[in-house]
This record gives C-alpha cells, structure tokens and sequence, in this order.
C-alpha cells in the first residue's frame, strides 16, 4: 500500500552522516484487532500505539555495507561538523516535539477540568476486570496488581503479533487494521467527546449538523493520517487521537491500577525496545533492513522531506502523497545499500540513485525531524490527566508532573541524539513524572497549602 | 524550573518530616516550623541556582570547543537571564495558581476575618517575586562567573529578606512596600551588572 512504498529512496542519502538526528520512534507496539469488540478495540488500539522514539541513527545499522565506501576518512574529518550540527539540530527538534506533547497535555487536562463525564467512574474496562471498591487495602493493591498483570500481557500478545505479521508481511492485514482502528478512533469517539462537551456547556446541536460536523472530521482525518495532506493538519489529528485515546483510559481505568500500569509500561517499554529480542526492537530492525517506513498513524513526525517540491521528474512520478507523509521516515531511513532491495519495494527504488545529489543538500537539512510514537503521547497525557483528575483539585501537581514529564523527554532525546539508536521515549518521563506526582500530591501540597494560607512566599 | 521544583521537594520534605515528628497541637510551634520550613526552602533554592550554574557552565564549554568559531551562541548572560526567569515563573505559578483557580469560584474573601484584600496584594507579591527571581538570576550568575562571593551573600541575604517580610502579612504597608523597593533596587543592580548604564538607556531610547 501506498504509505509502505515509499521511501526507499532512503538509499540515496548520500552517506555522509548529516543524519544524526533522531527520528525517534519506537517499535511500535501497535497492534490492531479487527473491529470486533467494539470499544475494547478502542483500547486495544490505544496500546498499539505506543511507541517511543528511537532514531535511526546511520552507523547502527549491523550490515557493514555502507562502511565501504571509504567513509571513515571523511568521518573523522566530519565529526566535529556532525557533533555540532547533532546538538543544533537536536535542539531544535526538543522544541519541535515539546509543543505536540504540550498541546496534547493541555487538551486532556482542559477537558479533564472542564467535563464531568471523564472523571465519573461508569465501569471499567475489559481489560481491567478486578474491582478496587474492595474494604481493604491490601486487596484493592492486590486487585490492581492483577489488572496491570492482564493489561500488560494483552500489550504483549498484540505487540508479538503485530510483529509477526510483519515479519510475515502481511502488510494488508495491518494496515486494515490500522484502518479500522483509527476509524474507530475518528468517529465514535468524538462523537461521545463532541458529545459531552455540548451537554457541559448546554449547547444544543440538532443530529444533522453534528452528523455533517463529525463525517467531515472523521473524513478529513482518515485522509491526512493514513494518505497524504498538510503536515501540520496531519500533526493535529494525531495530536487530537492522542488526547482522545488518553482521556478513554483516564475514564475507565481505576486508579490504582493507572499508576501501576503506568510503571508497569515503562518498563516492558525499556525492556521491549533494548533487549535483543525484544518484539518493539525486532520492528525496528526489520523495518531498517527491509527500508521501509514503520507504519503510518502510529507515529507522529515532526518535519517533513522537502524533496516533494523539487523538480524531480522521477521521483514525482511515486506520487508526492507518500513523500509528504513519511518523509521523516526516508530521512531517517539512512540509505542502505541496494543489497536489502525487497522486491516488493524496489520498484519505488529505481528511481532513486537517478536522483541527483544537488538537490539533495538544502532540503537534507529540513527533513531530518524527530519521530514519536503516539503510544508516548498517549501515556504521557495519562499521566498528566490523571493527576489532574485525583489530585485532590491541585493544579500544581499537574504543574508538577508536566514539567517533569518535559525534563525526560528532554534527557530521552539528549541520550538519543548520544547513543543514535531506538530508545524508550516512556521510562526516564514517566518515571520522574510518578515521582513528582506522588511528591508534590503529598508533600509539597501541605507545605504549599500553609504557606498560601498565612500569605507567606518563599 | 525542575530545578526549582526538585528543592521545593526537598525543602517540604523536610518540613514535613519536622511538622511529623513535633506536636501538632502547639499552633506557635508550627507557625516557627514553618518560618524554618520556608528559610530552608530558601536556602535550597539559592543552593539548587548554584548547582544549575555548574551545570549550564559545563554545557557553556561544551557548545564552545565544537561551535565554529569557538564562542558559544548562548552567552552565559542570557542564559542567566533565562535561568532567572524560569525560576520565577514556576515559584510565581506555584504560589498563585490556585489562588487564582479559587477566585474563579464563589466565595467571599476575608469572611472570616483576614484582609479582603488576598487576592490583590498576592498577584502584587507574586508579580514581585518572579521578577525578583529574575534579577537574582542575573546577579548571581554573574557573581559566581566573576567570583565575587559578597554578591552572592548579598542575593541570598535578599531572598531571605523578602520572604520573611511575606511574613508580615497581612500587614501590608510593612511588608509589600519593602518588597517592591528591594525589587526596584534589585532591578537597578541586576542592570548595572548586565552591562547597561544610564547612556545605553538613553541611546536605546533616542532610537540610535
């Protein structure tokens, strides 16, 4: 399908390492049930997404053969111009996924704040079947204990299974999916979004407009996300799944069992995505030798490839569509050699060592950009949601968390931009972000509460 | 600002733990746990801007030996401004955002007695402090570059100064009055030691 096509022309990348930055995505974890259960699927879905950033840097890659052409002696030359060019590049790219994961932050918190449905308990979910209205203590731990055992193996399973369809390429079974999925997504959910947002205002909106309102957002959204369309409609869509999938699980997961899922994820994510067998790192891998892009709507990209609007007579002919979408993922894709040409994909290859090199140069710099899985987005949100939603009304410990949040995504794209690999974008920002929340919940909040109350400042 | 917020963590774990361990009934007790809760609070954020110094000096040469022409693009004066002002504006949003959330809702202030006038005077206290922040930002930074501990004494003595007249509330006169003149006089010093002088100010004025 088209979005798998494209961008072999990873190839071509001159092999210079201009591309050392991160395109972080993490295995994805995606994986997608065919629409059977009907809002379970949601959630189900919900984990799909998870992913964290990795990048991709050139060298990682195992197969030598782009060491060959006597590279190394311009890499020495080239370092020092790469080091530099990582950390300018680098910043810029912190800030360019701060504001995604802020907006989607915000989102969710405002409509935590704001609408009483996502904060009333109305059951829970499938995949969380133990109660915690248990008498005791130790029973409600117990109970979510269990749940977070239950929720992760679902992760698991679906993410060995994703993979192995992968692997097995049956790319039209995922992307179905993946299409299914976010259908899902685009409708059903904002119409109960759209829908308790109107009765907490008391707006009143007649069927025919909201069925006009919803068909053409969901419609838009199907495009942008899964075809081609502007990249920063395609950023807010998924930005807007993102908050929508975080606030579902805000609503039905019981609370304790939130934040012990919450560690629990990171760390199979830090696990999943390190360790040599891991399912998440054996996507990625896969992905990189077979040079195709890591599926679409799971991933959210910050930067584009710039090559769409260059006069290229051979290029333009795979349809500029793809490029526009994945055109982080070419960047990233660093060139390999044509040794792993897929057959599938060399078609969209042949054009590509055609393509002359000058042209190439100005719009390198733009396409780097920083990948993201939206599984990230999501959990962050949940995170920050929640602690908006039980901290006993406190906006600083959202304040808290939010900040801690950035500070380790800050680090994860520090140590990426150091180590060049796919990393885990959830443990180091979750990690910090539960031990604030709890700090501040406890600690902080009593101190700061006195203080207000005699008007002391400190 | 995590910086900031990770000495606030220390600083109420500790008054935590005292507030814990001592008699909750003794109100005077706790009114001086408190006072010793915040002067900690202020010492472990002065000492947190010192460690963020360290930290951005150290990234400071960095950035220095791989830029092409051996400076780095951030001088260490913005980035003390910026320091500064991050520092502000998360002590300022913890200190005041609730408050705000509050006034959004019903209610009547002072009903029970305290000064009507909370809300004001602590938007006023709040504005003070985070330019305050600011300014200390901007001396101590420089301070430490140049070596002068007497500086750096002064800005922590100053700190310490403000926030024990925050306790002379609601005694206004006596305590915002003397806040804003130190703020003034914190400005003054914090622009002098940025490099600026009356005929800069008169330069950017006429456009020059």
């Amino acid at each position: 399908m088209i979005t798998f096509m494209n961008n072999s022309d990873s190839e071509e990348e001159p092999c210079n390492e201009r591309t050392s930055l991160m395109s972080a995505e993490s295995p994805p974890v995606p994986s997608y049930q065919d629409g059977l259960q009907a809002s379970e699927a949601g959630e189900a879905q919900a984990h799909r997404k998870r992913r964290t950033g990795s990048s991709r840097s050139p060298n990682n890659i195992a197969d030598g053969d782009t060491s060959d052409s006597g590279v190394p002696a311009r890499e020495s030359a080239l370092e020092n111009e790469e080091e530099e060019l990582t950390l300018k590049y680098g910043a810029k790219h912190v800030i360019m996924l701060f504001v995604p994961v802020t907006l989607c932050m915000i989102v969710v918190v405002a409509t935590i704040k704001s609408v009483r449905f996502y904060t009333e308990k109305n059951g829970q979910l499938i995949y969380t079947p133990f109660s915690e209205d248990t008498p005791s203590v130790g029973q409600r731990l117990l109970n979510s204990v269990l749940n977070t055992i239950i929720m992760i193996s679902v992760i698991v399973v679906m993410t060995v299974f994703l993979v192995l369809l992968y692997k097995y390429r049956c790319y039209k079974f995922i992307h179905g999916w993946l299409i299914l999925s976010s259908l899902m997504l685009l409708f059903l959910f904002t119409y109960i979004y759209l829908g308790e947002v109107l009765k907490t205002y008391n707006v009143a909106m007649d069927y025919p407009t909201l069925f006009l309102v919803i068909w053409n957002f969901g419609a838009v959204g199907m495009i942008c996300i899964h075809w081609k369309g502007p990249l920063q409609l395609q950023q807010a869509y998924l930005i807007m799944i993102s908050a929508l999938m975080a606030l579902v699980f805000i609503k039905y997961l019981p609370e304790w069992s939130a934040w012990v899922i919450l560690g629990a994820i990171s760390i199979y994510d830090l696990m999943a995505v390190l360790c040599p067998k891991g399912p998440l790192r054996m996507l990625v891998e896969t992905a990189q030798e077979r040079n195709e892009p890591i599926f679409p709507a799971l991933i959210y990209s910050s930067a584009m490839m710039w090559t769409v609007g260059m006069a290229k007579p051979d290029t333009a002919a795979r349809g500029a569509s793809q490029q526009t979408w994945d055109a982080a993922e070419d960047g990233r894709e660093n060139h390999r050699s044509p040794l792993h040409a897929d057959s599938e994909m060399s078609n969209t290859r042949s054009p590509g060592p055609t393509r002359p090199i000058t042209s190439f140069e100005e719009p390198e710099e733009e396409e780097r950009g920083v990948k993201l899985g939206l599984g990230d987005f999501i959990f962050y949100s949940v995170l920050v949601g929640k602690a908006a939603a039980t901290a006993s009304g406190d906006w600083n410990t959202t304040l808290a968390c939010f900040v801690a949040i950035l500070i380790g995504l800050c680090l994860t794209l520090l140590l990426l931009a150091v180590f060049k690999k796919a990393l885990p974008a959830l443990p180091i920002s979750i990690t910090f972000g539960l031990v604030f929340y709890f700090s501040t919940d406890n600690l902080v909040r009593p101190f700061m509460d006195t203080l207000a109350f005699h008007q002391l400042y400190i | 600002a995590f910086f900031w917020l990770v000495s606030l963590l220390l600083a109420s774990l500790i008054w935590f733990v005292s507030v814990r361990l001592s008699d909750r009934e003794d109100a005077k007790l706790q009114y001086g746990l408190l006072l010793f809760g915040a002067a900690v609070s202020v010492l472990l954020q002065e000492a947190f801007r010192f460690a963020y110094f360290k930290l951005l000096k150290k990234a400071d040469e960095g950035l220095a030996t791989i830029s092409e022409d051996g400076r780095s693009p951030i001088s260490l004066r913005q980035m003390a401004y910026v320091s500064g002002l991050s520092f502000g504006i998360i002590s300022g949003i913890f200190s005041v955002i609730n408050i705000l959330a509050d006034s959004i809702g019903p209610g009547i202030v002072g009903i029970h007695g305290d000064s009507p006038y909370y809300f004001i005077t602590s938007a006023f206290l709040t504005m003070a402090l985070v330019l305050l922040h600011t300014f200390w930002g901007v001396i101590f930074f420089d301070a430490c570059e140049k070596r002068r501990y007497w500086c750096l004494g002064l800005v922590v003595a100053s700190h310490l100064l403000t926030s024990g007249l925050t306790f002379l509330n609601p005694w206004y006169e006596a305590s915002l009055v003397p806040i804003f003149i130190i703020t003034l006089c914190t400005g003054l010093w914090a622009f002098v030691t940025a490099g600026g002088s009356f005929h800069n100010v008169l330069k950017c004025l006429s456009c020059k």
